[in-house]
């Protein structure tokens, strides 16, 4: 590689006043100063008018539209149903589950968040996953609560994060499949990958709420839920493949060598040296990864799956709150955004993290 | 990958063993699930096989591309399914490949606002999913005037919360053979002039290739003076509580193609950004420097070597957008999923093969992106320079 690249001098920008800022920013030629003025007045008018529909004109509370007067928007709906928009129609005296199986979930992503625990740490993650689902559901132990009466925002991120979760380690072997030298695992995890990824999503979900029912033995009858869970599952895991490929692409091939030469085989290389060399590498992608699917938990309410959306097109149908659809959709909008925008911006700070230490571990040019 | 001998291919015998377990275990999970299958369908009384494809569909669509009566097969509900997902996917394509490179050039561009507006826009269209984005921009379609009260004007275009009433092109007559002749002259053109764009690169000699486009351009005209002109333009009139004439786009098709090109347009935009920047900043002074112009450095230098970076990736966003285009079932745009996964499969019962039938065809899609793919990047590898 080229030596400019690692030994770039840090470019020291100049210290600019405001107005030598504004020159050069904003007023730099005439074309430049009209599509100012003119951006200007344009996106002030919007956000302007934003502002004063969301916030400042906006009514809070209320038991119907009746009691939205003034004009802005009508966050009444919501708050009147903020229970299941949290947590769909999870029965009230049993919120405390929620809450902790939101907690257990928080446990499941530790390990991912924070990079510099035990390898063993990493079960923490289908652990927790589990440990939620299963106090949700009650497991024979707490009352039982059928999954219809799952939903809400608590639902979005249990089947993201449970999609994940369960999609990587299957996603890393898919990986080393199509990196194979093997002739039929190669081509069996290629096609796998490329058969999931070249077509949508909402095929697969139709696959789960009426063709995978055919193919389970008579008088087995897997929840609708955990159908769901099982297909969002395998969509991801092809995904996932192709973050952790770039991963181990990027693993340079003297590692593997010097391990072999320490005398470690095959198992002891790819899982003590190439393999965590890789996961890190390809955290930020796994998180990409992981914010499209998030988004894509949207889409459950098309197969009856109440998350956040289909509480909030319920709502909207109900007839004291009719012809709200502008603050229901802004609102579901406004809950990914701050999700998957922090998640985006976590991401890309990793992958800078990730680039600068990356640099020194390189072979000498 | 050697000439070695079949075990030697199979990875000696730990490797074939490996290989055979997979096998192995495919085949009882084919088996097992198959006689699931079997016996279930048994039960539930579905009928099997594609045979249901020539019966009679009985149903209407609200939009079809090519001729199409309820009595008519549901191999033909397939065939109109499949054109609008086709028809809204080429839509979106365009217009999200122009609302990203335009938001693309503007992240990168000396306006601070110009970047602000960019960012704003990149950041809330690809952090929400398109589900809502969807719903939001059926709902503002929704909430156009009634047709009574219609923007717009007579024998140009009306806007409505029935639809858009646009201009629409007509053809009659020979206007088949004036549209293949044409077609036929674009691609003759396209490879004379690769022809002889090789000839000069390699051998330095040769005609402009310049030339192919010229002679593409006579032959499109002849064929349309030849054939007497054979396409018109037809645009919408009011008639009664309505329109008439023109081409109705749907509330639905309209909220599904914008949304869809303002969620694609912001991916492509990074990827425009992202190919920007790769360029070495000294390509574009060294360009300058022996004396080319704005334009011929964009053209010659920066551009070449930008879609080395963004082709691949904007192959994958279109892919995804004609995926995307799935999402019409949320708002009832009759595409291929929601006629055929949708209605037929509720009306004939037999979803292993309804939903099957769908799902090649997306993989088609994807199978003919990643060939195209192949191509390019073969094309494109000669231009790559060792680093």
């Amino acid at each position: 590689m080229s030596d400019a690249a690692v030994t770039r001098a840090p470019r020291l920008a100049p210290r600019l006043t405001a107005w030598q800022w504004a020159r050069q920013n904003l007023f730099g030629s005439v074309a430049d100063s009209i599509l100012t003025v003119v951006v200007a007045i344009v996106f002030g008018w919007l956000v302007w008018h934003a502002l004063d529909w969301a916030v400042i004109r906006a009514d809070w509370f209320g038991e119907s539209k009746e009691a939205c007067k003034s004009g802005g928007a009508c966050w009444a709906v919501i708050t009147a149903r903020w229970r299941q928009v949290v947590a769909g129609y999870y029965p009230e005296g049993h919120l405390y589950r929620v809450a902790l199986a939101m907690l257990f979930l928080a446990v499941a992503v530790f390990p991912v968040v924070k990079r510099d625990l035990p390898a063993w740490s990493a079960l923490l993650a289908p652990v927790g996953v589990i440990a939620a689902i299963a106090i949700l559901g009650g497991a024979n132990i707490l009352p039982s609560v059928p999954t219809d009466y799952w939903g809400g925002i608590m639902l979005n991120v249990l089947v993201g994060l449970t999609g994940a979760i369960f999609a990587l380690p299957i996603g890393i072997l898919l990986a080393f499949g199509r990196r194979s030298d093997l002739p039929i695992i190669k081509a069996f995890s290629i096609g796998f990958i490329e058969i999931i990824r070249g077509v949508p999503l909402i095929t697969l979900l139709f696959m789960s709420s009426v063709v995978l029912p055919l193919f389970l033995p008579a008088g087995v009858n897997l929840d609708k839920l955990m159908r769901a869970l099982a297909v969002v599952t395998l969509f991801s895991s092809a995904y996932m493949a192709e973050a952790v490929r770039g991963g181990l692409q990027s693993v340079p091939k003297g590692q593997r060598e010097a391990a072999h030469a320490l005398g470690l085989g095959l198992l002891q290389t790819t899982g003590l040296v190439v393999l965590p060399q890789a996961i890190r590498i390809s955290i930020p992608a796994i998180v990409n990864t992981f914010i499209g699917l998030f988004k894509d938990t949207s889409l459950l309410y098309v197969i009856a799956i109440l998350e956040v959306t289909g509480v909030i097109r319920q709502a909207l149908s109900d007839f004291s709150w009719l012809g709200l659809e502008n603050e229901g959709y802004v609102f579901v909008a406004f809950v990914f955004w701050v999700a998957c925008f922090s998640m985006s911006r976590w991401s890309a700070s990793l992958e800078k993290q990730t680039g600068k230490e990356a640099k020194p571990a390189r072979e000498p040019a | 990958m050697g000439r070695g001998g079949f075990m030697e291919r199979m990875g000696g015998a730990r490797g074939l063993l490996a290989q055979g377990l997979l096998i192995f275990g495919l085949v009882v999970l084919a088996v097992w699930l198959s006689g699931n299958a079997g016996a279930n369908i048994e039960a539930r009384g579905i009928s099997t096989g594609y045979g249901f494809l020539d019966r009679e569909a009985g149903f209407d669509i609200a939009q079809n591309l090519v001729p199409y009566e309820p009595t008519d097969t549901y191999a033909r509900v397939f065939l109109v399914g499949a054109l609008n997902t086709i028809l809204v996917a080429s839509m979106g394509i365009v217009t999200a490949t122009v609302i990203g490179l335009i938001a693309g050039v503007m992240r990168v561009s000396r306006n601070y606002l110009g970047r602000l507006v960019a960012t704003t826009y990149v950041e809330i269209a690809r952090n929400t999913p398109l589900p809502v984005q969807i719903l939001v921009w059926y709902n503002i379609a929704l909430l156009l005037p009634p047709p009574r009260s219609a923007l717009g004007a007579d024998g140009v275009a009306f806007l409505t919360n029935r639809g858009v009433y646009l201009p629409q092109l007509w053809l009659n007559g020979l206007a088949d053979v004036a549209v293949w002749g044409s077609v036929a002259f674009i691609l003759a053109a396209f490879f004379v002039s690769a022809r002889l764009r090789r000839l000069r690169t390699e051998h330095g000699k040769g005609a402009s290739p310049h030339w192919g486009w010229a002679v593409a351009g006579v032959g499109v005209l002849l064929a349309f003076l030849g054939t007497g002109n054979p396409i018109g333009i037809d645009v919408p009139h009011r008639e009664g509580f309505g329109f008439s004439g023109g081409f109705t786009m749907s509330p639905a098709l309209m909220a599904l193609w914008i949304a869809l090109s303002f969620y694609t347009g912001s991916f492509i935009a990074e990827i425009v950004r992202g190919g920007l920047t790769a360029v070495a900043k000294g390509q574009g002074e060294a360009a300058r420097a022996i004396g080319l112009s704005e334009g011929q450095t964009l053209r010659l230098v920066i551009l070449p070597q930008a879609m080395r970076v963004i082709v691949p990736p904007l192959a994958s966003q279109y892919l995804n957008l004609t995926k995307n285009s799935s999402l019409a079932v949320i708002i009832g745009y009759p595409d291929l999923v929601a006629v055929f996964a949708g209605t037929s499969l509720n009306q004939t019962g037999q979803a292993i093969e309804t939903l099957s039938l769908v799902m090649l065809f997306y993989l088609a899609c994807s199978l003919s992106v990643s060939l195209f793919m192949n191509w390019y990047n073969a094309q494109s590898a000669v231009w790559a320079t060792p680093r």
